[in-house]
């Protein structure tokens, strides 16, 4: 029966997030030097200091900016936090080593068992997802830890979060540790362990506050340097050379501009509407995006007083819009309320809109710059 | 705040007459779209459904079915280029996702 049951969770996971676990087992793990030693029945655990180091601050700030991002985390395991005995409460999270150190943190000033699962390297949420954050690695590791010699009580708390992942009924039947479901956010897990381990309507949603909602908008804004730059490039070469060829300094100038756009119109889809979302009209994160995008360029294009024809106006406004309004579409992975359905559903829509808002402009621009060789 | 996505998509169904009313549903969705009432679960706000597989993952009686996903653009095009299901994180090149 069990077996029966394990092996259909095994298979759910298979396709958790359709792909599977991710398969990355060569991370170099972070060492986060040890604060004391713990003797238990299981051997000597390490005793984590809650306080970070200039290390970790700027480990924190380098992810966010898609540095090391996928190669920052700690060895799987059990840890200590503060002097935990026998009673002592476990709480479990991802081996991200940004995860653990946001939940080590926050248990500063308690006593209590901290186990990190495999979830190479990446955080609760996604790891839930892809099924790393799951049950069987979950069962493994109570098992590779020897947890049920180190605590008295069966019991073991999750962040909420990761409940995609796991099915605390087969914990339960397969390891006997019962499966808790702490807050969603780990600043609220002292106020949870004073509740008696209950958690609040509050506590239970995930909500995406302004600096929530801009801490994430950057890595949008840094994974899309990678076009923007090359691109600028490509404009401003093109511009100069042709330029060079027509003896005019017109098109320096306009490629100029229109680069000043895009990068101002790259911000405007992550960062801007990330700020502004709960406020722009609209559900579709690309309707969004479009709107800001073409309002923010068209106070710009109206402020600088570039002298543009009217098409070539209305096509460098447009190119913008998609520009914004794509950056804005992918933001919908950082959110926290976007459903894989109503991706599916806004793509069909929006895709082929933002393609052919951008294949217009392009062509525009075409046909003026060989109305210079005309 | 009108932080809603999307309404009328997802594709979350419940069976209440294989409820046991343990709750669980009601405890680890994120966006609070079960609720208990006269001990069994009841969908109460079914367009705030993201579809994470929470609830399903959870309800020892599967009495809840979803098609679980990321909610995600970048993953979602990414799959369709490579004809493969969307997924996020290391397994795809980029993504702003996760």
């Amino acid at each position: 029966m069990i077996e029966d049951k394990v092996n259909k969770t095994v298979n759910d996971e298979a396709d958790a997030c359709c792909c599977g676990p991710a398969t990355r087992n060569n991370i170099r793990y972070t060492v986060i030097p040890a604060a004391g030693k713990i003797q238990t029945e299981a051997g000597e655990i390490d005793v984590v200091p809650v306080n970070w180091v200039f290390r970790d601050y700027l480990g924190w700030i380098l992810v966010r900016l898609n540095i090391n991002r996928m190669e920052y985390a700690v060895k799987p395991g059990l840890y200590a936090v503060g002097k935990p005995d026998r009673s002592s409460p476990v709480l479990v999270t991802a081996n991200y080593k940004l995860s653990f150190d946001v939940v080590r943190k926050e248990l500063a000033g308690l006593n209590a068992w901290l186990m990190a699962i495999d979830t190479k390297g990446i955080n609760v949420w996604c790891a839930a997802g892809k099924g790393t954050f799951g049950t069987m690695e979950l069962i493994k590791r109570i098992g590779t830890t020897g947890l049920e010699k180190v605590v008295d009580l069966k019991r073991i708390i999750l962040p909420q979060l990761g409940a995609p992942g796991v099915a605390a009924h087969i914990i339960r039947d397969f390891t006997g540790f019962w499966v808790l479901y702490g807050p969603v956010r780990a600043s609220d897990i002292k106020k949870y362990l004073d509740a008696g381990m209950k958690a609040d309507t509050r506590m239970r949603r995930a909500e995406f506050g302004l600096l929530d909602r801009l801490a994430v908008s950057w890595l949008e804004a840094v994974l899309f340097l990678k076009i923007l730059i090359p691109v600028s490039f490509l404009i401003g070469g093109a511009g100069f050379l042709l330029s060079r060829h027509f003896s005019s300094p017109l098109l320096w100038n306009k490629s100029v501009f229109v680069i000043a756009l895009l990068w101002v119109a790259a911000f405007t889809g992550s960062v801007l509407n990330a700020a502004l979302l709960p406020y722009i009209p609209g559900k579709a994160f690309s309707f969004k995006g479009s709107l800001l995008g073409a309002v923010v360029t068209a106070i710009l294009m109206l402020l600088s007083g570039y002298s543009l024809s009217w098409l070539s106006w209305f096509s460098v406004l447009i190119l913008m819009s998609a520009v914004s309004g794509y950056i804005a579409l992918n933001y919908t992975g950082s959110s926290t309320f976007t459903s894989r359905s109503g991706v599916d559903k806004e793509l069909k829509y929006a895709l082929p809109v933002l393609i052919g808002m951008a294949g217009f402009s392009v062509i525009i621009q075409a046909i003026i710059l060989a109305g210079w060789f005309l | 705040m009108n932080l809603r996505y999307l309404s009328g998509v997802t594709t979350l169904s419940y069976d209440s007459d294989k409820c046991r009313g343990c709750g669980m549903c009601a405890q680890v969705c994120p966006h609070g779209v079960f609720a208990l009432e006269n001990g069994k679960a009841k969908i109460t706000d079914k367009d705030a459904c993201i579809e994470c597989g929470a609830c399903r993952k959870n309800c020892p009686f599967e009495a809840i079915q979803v098609r679980a996903g990321v909610g995600c653009a970048a993953a979602v095009i990414g799959g369709m280029l490579r004809k493969k299901s969307p997924s996020c994180g290391p397994d795809t090149k980029g993504g702003g996702c996760c």
